[in-house]
């Protein structure tokens, strides 16, 4: 089986390379080749996981060592693959998601003359953070890791005509880079402190290292995670990346990407167990993104971002969850899968609701299009009870885990951070409900667009309700299926570790409050959106309104502290360059230069003058000499 | 009598010699300033070695002349050539040698 491993990636890998290299001539089936090597890819991740069940929890780890990448003595870099049941989990929902997606952009990209060179991306999305979750070293898994970046770069920017979506492409690629610096600083810690960076040495002589050694590399690991996961403080780049195609943000928020901060947290678990702080730090950043993007998400009118600003707080509950340490790992996977059913599939409601109405994107001009489109309408609304933790959903089944074990934790921290994942809930019903509504129901109030032509809503091909509908499914039943008999937390404790923690609050007090801000969200936002007509042009608002219109200010933010203050400091390394260190090299020069010119004066021609020195010369010699004899 | 006296008279004899190398232009004279300087020192050198009582500074003596003969070979054969290119022994017209 083991050759299988190295095949998962192969194949979209296969994909983007037939895609890419095989040019125009297969510009008329090049999206059936890139839905066909992810389906591929995800019948291999089907037939390891049936591998995978028929044997013992104990044995449920698969290794395969392709070749030794870097062969020098003292340091051995390996393209080896481990299949455990955490990477299994996420090889599903990649290629799993991936395929679903694929199969919608055949609709979604129909009308797009670089189709082929899309799903040729896309594939390589794909091997990209299947490597990244299949490695089993650290610096296999930052190839993957750079893999992915440079795909979300390429399909960000993928219209790249717009000078928005280049710029976006660029910003998340630089963001991102803030982040892959903190990794590859954190692999060279890993290897002058264990002296490999391959998982199992790692992880297995953790015992016998320093705590400060270990919290370095936990922060570093964790500013790495907040680059791809876009966590405060990187993450401005996740709401510009809406410039990418639609299936691009499903793919980017669901399945891809953003998850594999809270793999790389969860995959390092043993460092962050030893290391509180560290742990601490991830529980801090995933509380304050939690809040900070579901503040952002209720302020936006572009429905593809107010999703973006959900995507950010979603991935803050699993962040939150991933510091909790072993009695959050579990919940914080569970809500990552959970998540990516309903994320993609209000993703790609979304994208239809688009190419309905003339690729609009601001909800004030939706209304009232659950009778025009009801298949995106159902799944939509299916995922968005999912994704606000309706009961029985899924949602419901991993986020009240996650608040639960918040509460576990104990401690002031405990109350704290339970108390912030309890608001987010609220929010997150509020922002989502805020979104069904101005979308599907309220008065039409629908625009001509740029070019005077007036939208005819209609409801999407079957290649992208389909998609919908599976998504949709998952989104309802994923949650409950893994909870029934613990299944989901038997099957990924022998890696993850898992232990109960006390909560100081009773599991139904929690589910009874959670259902309370649940309700109170869902009905500020009624009385907000529901009751009263939505106006076509935003209402002023209040400040922190329009704070969070503009993200919160993270731009602004970034823009006084960093290009601004980049810009000072560079002017001053310049203006230090053209004084102190031009000055002293010119100086010198300078001053060599006059003394010879001085010294030149000397040399006249004259016979006489040079006798004169001669003698002078020989004068000072002898009174030289009989001096130092006289001492 | 004093040995010493001989010895201030070859620093006499050095000095002006030296003087004369400085002060004149003329080459000739220049050339026997410069003679009067090696005597000098032989002078000195002769008197030393009467005062140790040994040879050494006799035989460096006649080193000494034996580079002064050559040397009014060579100097000698300079100035001629030059007073023949320039019409002239004076040696601040030999100034080209300078930058």
């Amino acid at each position: 089986m083991d050759p299988l491993i190295g095949a998962l990636v192969g194949a979209p890998l296969l994909g983007a390379g037939i895609l890419l290299v095989g040019g125009r001539r297969l510009d008329r089936t090049g999206h059936w080749i890139g839905c066909l090597w992810a389906a591929v890819s995800f019948v291999i991740g089907v037939v390891l996981f049936a591998d995978l069940l028929s044997r013992s929890p104990a044995q449920r780890t698969l290794t395969s060592h392709l070749f030794t990448w870097v062969p020098v003595a003292g340091f051995q870099a390996d393209v080896g693959f481990q299949l455990d049941q955490l990477s299994m989990t996420f090889v599903l929902l990649i290629t799993g998601v991936g395929t679903l997606i694929h199969i919608y952009s055949v609709g979604y990209m129909e009308h797009d003359e670089n189709r082929r060179k899309f799903f040729g991306y896309l594939n390589l999305f794909l091997a990209a953070m299947l490597l990244l979750v299949l490695a089993d070293n650290y610096l296999l898994l930052y190839v993957g890791w750079e893999g992915v970046g440079l795909a979300s770069y390429l399909l960000i920017g993928f219209w790249q005509h717009k000078p928005s979506a280049a710029t976006a492409a660029k910003k998340a690629f630089l963001v991102n880079r803030v982040g892959d610096m903190g990794l590859s600083i954190a692999i060279m810690v890993m290897f002058t402190t264990f002296g490999s960076f391959a998982f199992r040495p790692v992880f297995a002589h953790v015992g016998d290292v320093s705590q400060g050694r270990l919290t370095t590399i936990g922060l570093l690991l964790l500013l790495a995670a907040c680059g791809k996961s876009a966590q405060v403080p990187l993450q401005s780049w996740l709401g510009d990346a809406m410039e990418g195609p639609t299936p691009v943000s499903a793919l980017i928020h669901a399945a891809t990407m953003v998850t594999a901060g809270v793999y790389l947290v969860v995959r390092s678990g043993a460092i962050f167990n030893a290391a509180p702080t560290a742990q601490l730090a991830v529980c801090v950043v995933g509380a304050v993104t939690l809040v900070f993007g579901a503040i952002v998400g209720c302020a936006k009118d572009d429905i593809k971002k107010a999703l973006a600003g959900s995507t950010m707080s979603q991935i803050g509950y699993m962040m939150l969850a991933a510091g909790l340490g072993p009695i959050g790992y579990v919940f914080a996977i569970m809500h990552l899968v959970t998540h990516g059913f309903f994320k993609a599939g209000l993703f790609l409601g979304a994208g239809s609701v688009m190419h309905g109405m003339n690729d609009e994107v601001d909800m004030r001009r939706f209304g009232a299009l659950r009778t025009y489109m009801p298949v995106t309408f159902v799944t939509f609304g299916l995922g968005y009870l999912a994704i606000i933790g309706f009961p029985g959903l899924s949602g419901y089944w991993s986020k009240d885990k996650i608040i639960e074990a918040a509460f576990a934790k104990g401690g002031t921290e405990g109350w704290t951070l339970g108390a912030v994942a309890l608001v987010g809930a609220g929010i997150t019903a509020f922002y989502m409900t805020r979104v069904m509504l101005m979308t599907f129901f309220g008065d039409k109030r629908w625009q001509p667009d740029a070019e005077g032509h007036e939208p005819h809503p209609h409801e999407s091909p079957k290649i992208m309700t389909i998609p919908m509908s599976i998504l949709a499914f998952g989104s309802v039943f994923a949650g409950g299926l893994f909870s029934i008999n613990s299944a989901f937390l038997k099957w990924l404790q022998p890696v993850t570790g898992h232990s109960d923690g006390h909560s100081p609050v009773a599991t139904w007090e929690i589910t009874v409050a959670t259902l309370v801000v649940l309700i109170l969200g869902v009905g500020l936002a009624w009385q907000s959106y529901g009751r009263q007509a939505v106006p076509a042009v935003a209402p002023r608002g209040s400040l922190l309104t329009r704070a969070a219109r503009r993200d919160l200010l993270q731009d602004d933010f970034n823009h006084v502290v960093l290009v601004r203050g980049g810009e000072h400091l560079t002017r001053s390394l310049v203006y230090l360059d053209h004084t102190v260190v031009d000055g002293a090299v010119n100086g010198t020069a300078a001053g060599v230069g006059g003394l010879s010119g001085r010294l030149r004066r000397l040399q006249n021609g004259f016979v006489r003058s040079y006798a004169v020195s001669m003698l002078g010369g020989t004068a000072v010699l002898v009174a030289a000499t009989l001096l130092m004899r006289g001492v | 009598m004093n040995p010493a006296n001989y010895l201030y008279l070859s620093a006499l004899l050095f000095t002006i010699g030296a003087a004369g190398v400085l002060i004149r232009r003329n080459a000739i004279i220049v050339f026997m300033c410069v003679e009067l300087m090696l005597n000098a020192c032989n002078l000195a050198f002769v008197t030393f070695s009467r005062l140790h009582g040994n040879l050494d500074g006799q035989i460096i003596a006649f080193f000494t002349m034996v580079v002064a003969a050559a040397e009014v070979v060579v100097g000698l054969a300079i100035i001629v050539t030059f007073f023949r290119s320039r019409h002239s022994a004076s040696v601040d017209d030999a100034d080209l040698m300078k930058l």
